[in-house]
């Protein structure tokens, strides 16, 4: 059983492997949390497709993909609530609109660029047995800052996802608030897209903190939770991937569907 | 005008404000004023412009004409608390009483401080005035309809508010509740507060509101409740929508 665990260590490729795995483990799902109880699955799926032009700009110029679409994924989360507030849009079209053309815009760039070789399945479905030392300092990084903004906003953070105009009328800092866990949000599907490609990073995201909210009662349990479900989902669908020839992200997602069914089998929640 | 009996508190007072909302006048040359130490009912029909009013006051809306002047209300410090409709808040987040009260507590914290001894001293106190330190750790969809209002102004006394807006606070509140939230707002309008309180419907509960302000688009009456009940100013408010209702309580009769 320890063989199990312990032998696909010997290859310097499955550390990084394991280290990127826990970090996306924990931190989609305590974004996730938000994600879930807010209402904004489809604007992580839109951000997770919208930052292809800029990992497709990171191929062309030599950046690491993942530092690059870190400044796309911000400035398409910052876009969206503008395009919404200018246009008098649901938050919905503007993602609908943003997504489709980011995406459309990676995809031409990665058409007509004829430097870059590139597998579409890598950025589709990630590439978490290929993840470079670099790619684990940016998920560090992300991860660093990620938590300290969850920390020091928690307040705030709980006040505007409760009730968000009571705490607008409070002061500016919950329209701040809202832009900042966007901004969270854009980061951790970075380190998502690593691990798991643009398409399955939505499992990560939101499946462990569906099924923590299913299980707890209290908001902070459930991000506690959520990240332990994210972490065991992760971990365990990179060793299933390494023992059984899978590739990485789709058995993660299994992994973690799969305790999301077992908790929505024995436990339902009161609907609000 | 009498002296306020509260020489250091809120006053408000709107002077001809018009509110534009949805590309129609949803509000024009509304003025009153309200002292401390005022229990106002705000009341109306659907669509009279209740919400308008109150998010013009709080900030939220811009007036389009006029002025809205908060005397002695440091928005920005937690001064103006705001209870909205219900449909407004995010029923799924998963909070207990005692973490929405908490977030009263906010614009005292700033950005990374963490709730201290005198924080949670506070919540406690407050839990405890709205009669409800029994359900602090219970989750708000578990909270009847006047418990979750209940909660709503503990959290606006933590937030150390010295001016109240509940938007449509009877909704969903039994008869039996609405009478346990009016007793806890006389108590904390005697503490020089102003507490504003829209509803379509004062029911029963007139005589309980220091003012009325009748309100349908423009400010059909504004006064204590036994001045502004009359027959005209009913038609005013429920003519419009085809209904007439008589003073006796009689009420509901279709034209």
């Amino acid at each position: 059983m320890i063989e199990f665990f312990v032998a696909p260590l010997e290859y310097g490729f499955m550390v990084r492997a394991l280290i990127g795995s826990v970090l996306v483990g924990v931190m989609c799902p305590l974004v996730g949390a938000y994600v879930v109880t807010r209402n904004l699955a489809f604007m992580g799926d839109a951000l997770a497709h919208a930052v292809l032009p800029g990992m497709v700009l990171g191929f062309i110029v030599g950046i690491n993909p993942a530092i690059a679409a870190v400044p796309t994924g911000v400035a398409v989360a910052v876009l969206v609530r503008i395009v919404s507030r200018r246009a008098g849009f649901s938050t919905d079209t503007s993602i609908g609109i943003l997504f489709a053309a980011m995406f459309a815009l990676g995809l031409a760039m990665l058409s007509l660029s004829t430097t870059i070789r590139v597998d579409m399945e890598d950025l589709l479905l990630g590439q978490l047995l290929a993840i470079s030392p670099t790619d684990i300092y940016v998920s560090l990084g992300i991860t660093i800052m990620v938590i300290l903004g969850l920390f020091a906003l928690h307040h705030w953070l709980l006040f505007a996802s409760f009730d968000p105009v009571g705490s607008q009328v409070v002061g500016a800092r919950a329209n701040i608030v809202d832009y900042v866990l966007l901004v969270m949000l854009a980061l951790v599907i970075v380190i998502g897209i690593q691990a798991a490609g643009v398409i399955l990073v939505m499992a990560m995201l939101v499946t462990p903190a569906a099924t923590a909210y299913l299980l707890v009662r209290r908001f902070v349990s459930m991000m506690m939770a959520a990240a332990a479900i994210g972490t065991a989902a992760a971990v365990t669908g990179l060793y299933i991937s390494y023992h059984f020839n899978l590739p990485p992200g789709p058995a993660m997602t299994l992994v973690a569907s799969g305790i999301f069914a077992l908790a929505i089998s024995f436990k339902r929640r009161v609907p609000a | 005008m009498n002296p306020t009996p509260y020489p250091h508190a809120a006053r408000m007072s709107l002077r001809d404000v018009s509110v534009e909302f949805d590309g129609q006048m949803a509000l024009r040359n509304v003025s009153f004023d309200v002292d401390a130490g005022t229990l106002m009912g705000v009341v109306g029909p659907n669509g009279a412009g209740k919400s308008t009013l109150f998010n013009a006051i709080a900030g939220l809306l811009p007036v389009r004409r006029g002025k809205v002047t908060l005397h002695r209300v440091d928005r920005k410090g937690g001064a103006l608390a705001y209870v909205p409709q219900r449909e407004s808040v995010n029923w799924r987040f998963p909070v207990t009483a005692m973490d929405v009260v908490m977030m009263g507590r906010c614009c005292r914290l700033g950005w990374c401080r963490r709730p201290g001894k005198r924080d949670r001293e506070l919540v406690d106190a407050c839990l405890c005035r709205v009669g409800l330190w029994d359900h602090r750790s219970a989750l708000m969809t578990e909270l009847s309809g006047g418990q979750r209002q209940r909660v709503f102004v503990a959290r606006a006394l933590t937030q150390e508010a010295t001016v109240l807006l509940l938007d449509e606070a009877f909704s969903g509140v039994d008869a039996g509740a609405q009478e346990g939230l009016v007793e806890v707002l006389q108590t904390v309008r005697n503490e020089g507060r102003i507490v504003l309180l829209a509803t379509h419907d004062l029911t029963n509960l007139a005589g309980r509101f220091d003012q009325v302000l009748c309100l349908n688009r423009h400010v059909c009456a504004c006064g204590p409740p036994d001045e502004v009940f009359t027959s005209e100013v009913m038609e005013q408010l429920y003519g419009a929508h085809g209904v007439r209702l008589t003073i006796d309580g009689e009420g509901g009769k279709r034209r």
